[in-house]
């Protein structure tokens, strides 16, 4: 069988293959990259786990060719954090509980992730509408609403990184 | 008893420990949440081996029919494709059929018959994921089509084909077996008596538990070390360690229990779905066996969907007698539970219809009776994979369905109703007429709770306002007592296996901790709950101390994470393995302090000498002392491992109201606003306990509204992919409203009683109570979920009140 | 889960695609977004020798109001069309175009693929229909235009030769004052419709309804137009009764099947119902313009 040289940006690092034209986006992001953090839930593209950005816009991976996104850039929930420093959906569907297995995590975190970054307030219904494609069998969607009202918050106005100075004792 | 409860057992408002302990009542944030929200987290299709094979799977597009050849000539031609097994390959091993954990025989793979559409037929074993895939593609299977049976009622008919001639000829039939409870006798003549008698037939369809990750494993049998590693999404590895030791000495093969190691990783959801020996899991042991490398096997939700555990599936005709005035005397019911082509429920042995018994419910009467009927049919096996507790939730919904149309039928509010048969608290431990003792509630409090929550009085003002403008709204209750923490040892048993918990801690020098429990999280934050457990009892702050389970060769044996019993049973193993470590370290401060043990006293992650508070040893310096220190004729160290017993199963309690308003041109129901009061006892972890919440009630509502799996006549599965098989989004998910009582299980250390399937359990008759209650001046009795859409509206049409 | 092995070409310009599609007619397959195909592929009930991307073909995702009415590019994303400002005029699209799918699908779903698709449950067809769109085919031998009435053939088919590709959808402008609405029936947010109804009405001097649109999905072999509901809305005033009436007379002309969404009985009742739903939003928007 023939195979297609790909170059495509993962998170920023340009990464090549030579890939069968019927492989997944998905399955060259978790079997050739090895990049495990995207997630298969379906075969009909209906749960979202596999969400990802493709050019800043998200796209359910596994109905994608890898060969479309040849040229293209793709971030994925490996993507996130800058380092050591979480990004605010992150910690924030950490603070609120937004997950219990974690198997749709990263596709929801993505999802979310597009969701704010064109809707910077969205109100409650925004965001459920907004993570429609992203099926979740765990936290009935209540704490993964409230994570993302807490992110779009922190993003909307970042705490500062320095700790409070103590107050002056009073003279 | 801890420092969290009073003398009598109530829990104290505030926790006992600080914040940076963590001990229970404190919503600690997970421990286990760093590698999911980076996406590096481990889920079994994220284990790959050096070498390794790829499984996939020939299915039947027939519900039943004979195998009359299979033709692996071009799928073993496909490049990649390096083996194909068929039934007849593993006839020779002695493999093609195995025991179920219900004691019923499954097929690996079928000889000659299949049994179901979507059964597994034959095995391709290529290099790759892809090639596999065209290898099943490529297989040619001539099958030749026979009398296919999916209604049960037809099943039990005499002249029914017979559908499991493996059984021999004294059972030539369908009927699987029959199991009653309580007094027939009796409960016939307390229902003759009645003044009021009110009966229904209720059917709750099967529906499939579709966690967002699939099944799934790698095998790994090494030929050289002999050792068989199974890595597999399983909710009880230890009793499939046993299993296949079982079976594979069956089969005469040389894979023995200490050389097969099932090890867990991350699992996406298991609520069920995961306890079943699914056949693909067998065969990819047998593939490892017989080629010497790692074989995967990763099913698609198609395959998940159409041929893994289901649940429900019960057809249930129900009685209740009662007073005119609405007091229940009686209780009598008779189910026909439709079981697939095996019994394959993952039910404690003595109980072929799980805990379905419990439906008295949280009533107070006398007189019951209850018997099952298990049949075959050509549909998949299983039964209780859908976050049930073994069919509590067949029960709670036949009870509250009944207890409200009493209700409605004698013309009484039916929260009322629920208050005056209510089991009162000074009645508590209470026996129940099928033989329970349930350990204590206080159902009259949650039911208030959620009545003052709702609001219900102007809802009900407001829905004879509607209902005279001819809008449809309705309120539905349900009061529901649960029945977790499977089991005492001399009820309950797995093939045989207790169904006790353990859980072993080391305390290591540094004051650090290792705890391994032998049950198994697939997202219940046990990484977490099981540390505060453990802070509670010892001090140690819940980062200090590492919860490991899931790996058979060094996790303490246990029976799993299922049925809500993680708490109940693990958890009071983990506390008495705690507090025996907490009576050697009493001997050990004694020593380090010079003082008596009986002149010491346990504060806060300390012993300290009574009266002089500034003699003291924390545990953390006591660990050290174990190593360095110890008292002489003691042995160093610091650990402890319990196995614990249940003496009695717990029960959690709540109420549920749930206001709906229907549209009347389309049939469709929208819930307005649901309000859940639960009490599972004394709470580890708040946070936690909500979340478990929220997701049981969505998955209680989803049955309710949208999930149904239904067959034709042909067998054929009508919803075997998500395009038809609905879950619902956060979209049509309503914004649930919580509240808690807490009333501690006597019985239980830590007097937790678990909580994990609540909410499946008490949502579905609370939505079906609110669309029978809207629908009833219509002379409607009773709607069988779900309630679609199409549902309701022929059920206005014929009412004449769709304009 | 995994699809059958394919070709797979991704032509830079718009001629290089058509000649493809003499070269390999019978073979070749447009891939556009995808969100139809890939499904299709990866269930195996397709299986082509050769996709042709088109997602480096220029202009094909232009939206441009002209003097005629709206010219979409086959390319356009649903979310494209739901969100740019000169659709805002067009408030039947903006209805349609938000409801299809989820998030996902209607970044990279498109109306050109989805037309081309024809699912029998798919929105955009509905709407053409109702609008008396017109259809853009290109090929290597000259452009031809189809309208939408006639182009929606039977199940998964319509008029498109194997050689061609659809580039263009022209909504045209109906004659002021009129209004438009799309009323989905779904089982959840973006699920295929139980009923889809495109319902587009003009108003007269008089105030009666000089002429209607009616585009059905769902509840038919392929999406249809409902004459027979056109012809009932025509010179009546736009009062309920008259929307009753349309809605028996399409409930009539459609030919449903029992499904999952429920049995012939229930989808004929619903396209009653969702018919009087779309023309009431239709008629109050079409007296805003009065």
């Amino acid at each position: 069988m023939t195979t297609q040289h790909i170059s495509l940006t993962v998170n920023g690092t340009v990464r090549e293959a030579d890939v069968e034209p019927r492989l997944l986006l998905v399955h060259l992001l978790r079997d050739v990259f090895e990049m495990t953090g995207t997630h298969i839930g379906c075969d009909t593209s209906n749960c979202g786990a596999c969400t990802v950005l493709v050019d800043g816009d998200s796209a359910k991976s596994c109905t994608m060719l890898a060969v479309s996104a040849n040229g293209h850039s793709v971030k994925t929930i490996e993507g996130m954090a800058d380092g050591a420093n979480l990004h605010a959906l992150q910690q924030a569907f950490w603070d609120q509980h937004g997950l219990q297995c974690g198997f749709c995590t990263p596709g929801m975190i993505m999802q979310a992730s597009w969701l704010l970054a064109r809707n910077p307030e969205p109100t409650e219904m925004e965001i459920r509408e907004g993570i429609a494609g992203n099926l979740c069998r765990c936290t009935g969607y209540v704490n993964i609403v409230k994570a993302i009202e807490q992110a779009a918050s922190e993003l909307r106005a970042p705490a500062s990184t320095d700790a409070p100075a103590e107050p002056a004792v009073a003279s | 008893m801890t420092d969290m409860m009073t003398e009598t057992g109530q829990l104290k408002e505030t926790p006992q420990t600080t914040e940076g302990v963590g001990g229970m009542g404190h919503s600690v944030k997970r421990k286990e949440d760093p590698r999911f929200i980076r996406g590096q987290g481990e889920y079994i299709d994220d284990v790959n081996l050096p070498g390794q094979l790829w499984l996939d799977i020939v299915r039947s597009p027939y519900a039943h029919a004979k195998i009359k050849s299979i033709d692996a000539s071009e799928a073993l031609n496909v490049p990649g494709v390096a083996a194909v097994v068929t039934g007849k390959d593993l006839d020779g091993y002695k493999l093609a059929w195995m025991p179920t954990l219900a004691g019923d025989m499954q097929m690996v793979l079928p000889v000659d018959t299949v049994m179901y559409q979507s059964q597994e037929v034959a095995a391709v074993i290529a290099t790759s994921r892809y090639a596999a895939a065209d290898g099943v593609a490529a297989v040619i299977v001539d099958y030749e089509p026979l009398p296919v049976i999916v209604d049960p009622f037809k099943s039990l008919e005499p002249d029914a084909f017979v559908l499991r001639p493996d059984r021999g000829p004294d059972k030539a039939n369908n009927h699987i077996w029959h199991w009653e409870s309580g007094d027939r006798a009796a409960t016939d003549s307390a229902m003759d008596a009645a003044e009021v008698r009110v009966s229904e037939d209720i059917y709750i369809p099967r529906i499939h538990v579709a966690s967002i990750e699939t099944c799934g494993c790698v095998a790994d049998w090494d030929p050289v070390r002999q050792q068989l590693t199974l890595h597999m999404t399983s909710q009880a590895p230890h009793a499939i360690r046993t299993v296949l030791a079982l079976v594979a000495g069956g089969a005469g093969l040389p894979i023995y229990e200490q050389n097969i190691r099932v090890k867990t990783h991350d699992i996406g959801g298991g609520f069920g779905g995961k306890v079943p020996v699914y056949p693909g899991y067998v065969l990819a042991v047998a593939a490892s066996f017989l080629t010497g490398k790692p074989v995967k096997w990763i099913e698609d939700r198609s395959e998940n969907l159409q041929a893994d555990s289901f649940a429900r599936d019960y057809h249930i005709h129900a009685e209740l007698g009662a007073t005119k005035a609405g007091k229940i005397t009686s209780l009598k019911v008779k189910t026909i539970a439709d079981h697939g082509y095996t019994d394959a429920a993952a039910d404690p042995s003595k109980f072929p219809a799980g805990l379905f018994n419990v439906i008295t419910g949280s009533y107070d009467f006398d007189n019951a009776f209850v018997e099952v009927d298990g049949v075959y049919t050509n549909k998949p096996p299983g039964g209780v994979a859908y976050r049930c507790s073994f069919r509590v939730t067949e029960a709670v919904h036949a009870i509250e369905r009944m207890v409200d149309i009493l209700a409605h039928d004698i013309g009484k509010d039916p929260a009322q109703l629920r208050m005056e048969n209510f089991i009162q608290p000074e009645q508590f431990p209470y026996k129940t007429p099928t033989g329970w003792s349930y350990d204590s509630g206080d159902y009259p409090r949650a039911l208030q709770k959620a009545l003052d929550m709702i609001g219900y009085d102007d809802l009900r003002k407001e829905q004879l306002e509607k209902r005279a403008k001819g809008e449809l709204m309705g309120i539905g209750i349900s009061s529901f007592t649960e029945i977790v923490g499977a089991g005492p040892s001399h009820d309950f048993d797995i093939l045989g296996i207790k169904m006790f918990d353990s859980c072993e801690i080391r305390v290591h020098p540094t004051g650090k901790v290792l705890a391994r429990i032998g049950v198994q999280s697939q997202g219940q934050g046990h990484e977490t709950t099981f540390a505060q457990i453990i802070a509670e009892e010892l001090g140690f702050p819940v980062a200090d101390i590492k919860i490991e389970y899931g790996d058979t060769d060094t996790a303490p044996y246990g029976l799993g994470t299922y049925a809500s019993r993680s708490t109940p049973v693990a958890g009071a193993a983990t506390a008495i393995a705690a507090r025996k470590i907490r009576d050697k370290s009493r001997k050990i401060a004694a020593h380090l302090l010079e003082a008596s043990e009986d002149d010491l006293e346990w504060t806060n992650g300390k012993f300290s000498v009574k009266g002089s508070p500034d003699k003291s040893k924390t545990i953390q310096e006591i660990a050290f002392a174990a190593y360095t220190n110890h008292p002489a004729g003691m042995e160093a160290g610091l650990e402890a491992v319990d196995y614990y017993d249940p003496p009695n199963l717990t029960f959690p309690f709540g109420s549920y109201i749930c206001v709906v308003d229907i549209d009347r041109g389309t049939g469709q129901v929208k819930v307005r606003r649901f309000v859940a009061v639960d009490d599972c006892g004394n709470i580890i972890n708040p946070m936690i306990v909500d979340g478990q919440i929220h997701g049981g009630l969505t998955m209680g509502f989803a049955p309710s509204l949208y999930e149904e799996i239904s067959y034709d006549e042909l067998g054929n599965n009508l919803a075997g992919t998500f395009m038809d098989y609905l879950l619902p989004t956060a979209v049509e998910t309503p914004a649930w409203e919580t509240g808690k009582t807490t009333t501690p299980s006597p019985h239980h250390p830590i007097g937790a009683k678990g909580v994990g399937e609540s909410a499946t359990v008490g949502a579905p008759p609370a939505i079906a109570n609110a669309v029978v209650d809207a629908l009833w001046h219509l002379g409607v009795r009773n709607v069988d979920i779900p309630l679609t859409p199409q549902k309701i509206w022929a059920i206005l049409n014929e009412k004449g009140v769709t304009a | 889960m995994i699809p059958a092995q394919f070709d797979y070409v991704r032509p830079a310009a718009m001629h290089e695609a058509l000649q493809i599609l003499v070269d390999r007619e019978g073979d070749a397959k447009i891939l556009s977004g995808g969100y139809s195909l890939l499904p299709l592929l990866k269930l195996r009930l397709a299986a082509p020798a050769l996709l042709v991307d088109i997602r480096d073909i220029d202009g094909l995702d232009d939206i441009v109001e002209t003097t005629d009415g709206l010219r979409i590019g086959g390319r356009a994303t649903h979310r494209q069309i739901h969100e740019n400002p000169v659709v805002a005029g067009y408030p039947m699209l903006v209805d349609a175009a938000g409801g299809i799918g989820d998030p996902q699908v209607r970044n990279w779903g498109t109306i050109g693929g989805s037309c081309a698709h024809a699912d029998p449950s798919s929105d955009w067809p509905a709407v053409l229909l109702a609008t008396n769109a017109t259809i853009v085919l290109q090929s290597a031998a000259g452009t031809r235009t189809v309208p939408a009435r006639g182009f929606f053939v039977d199940t998964f088919q319509t008029a498109i030769e194997p050689t061609e590709l659809l580039t263009e959808v022209i909504i045209p402008r109906a004659p002021r004052p009129s209004g438009a609405a799309y009323a989905k029936l779904e089982r959840r947010a973006g699920d295929f419709a139980t009923v889809g109804v495109a319902a587009q009405i003009s108003l007269g001097a008089d105030g009666r309804i000089a002429a209607a649109g009616i585009g059905l999905t769902a509840v038919a072999e392929a999406p249809f137009e409902a004459t027979g509901a056109e012809a009932a809305l025509v010179g009546q005033e736009p009062t309920e009764a008259t929307f009753q009436a349309a809605g028996i007379a399409a409930a009539a002309e459609s030919r449903p099947g029992t499904d999952s969404h429920g049995p012939v009985e229930y989808k004929r009742a619903m396209v009653k119902e969702m018919v009087v739903r779309a023309l009431r939003i239709a008629a109050a928007r079409a007296q805003a313009q009065r």
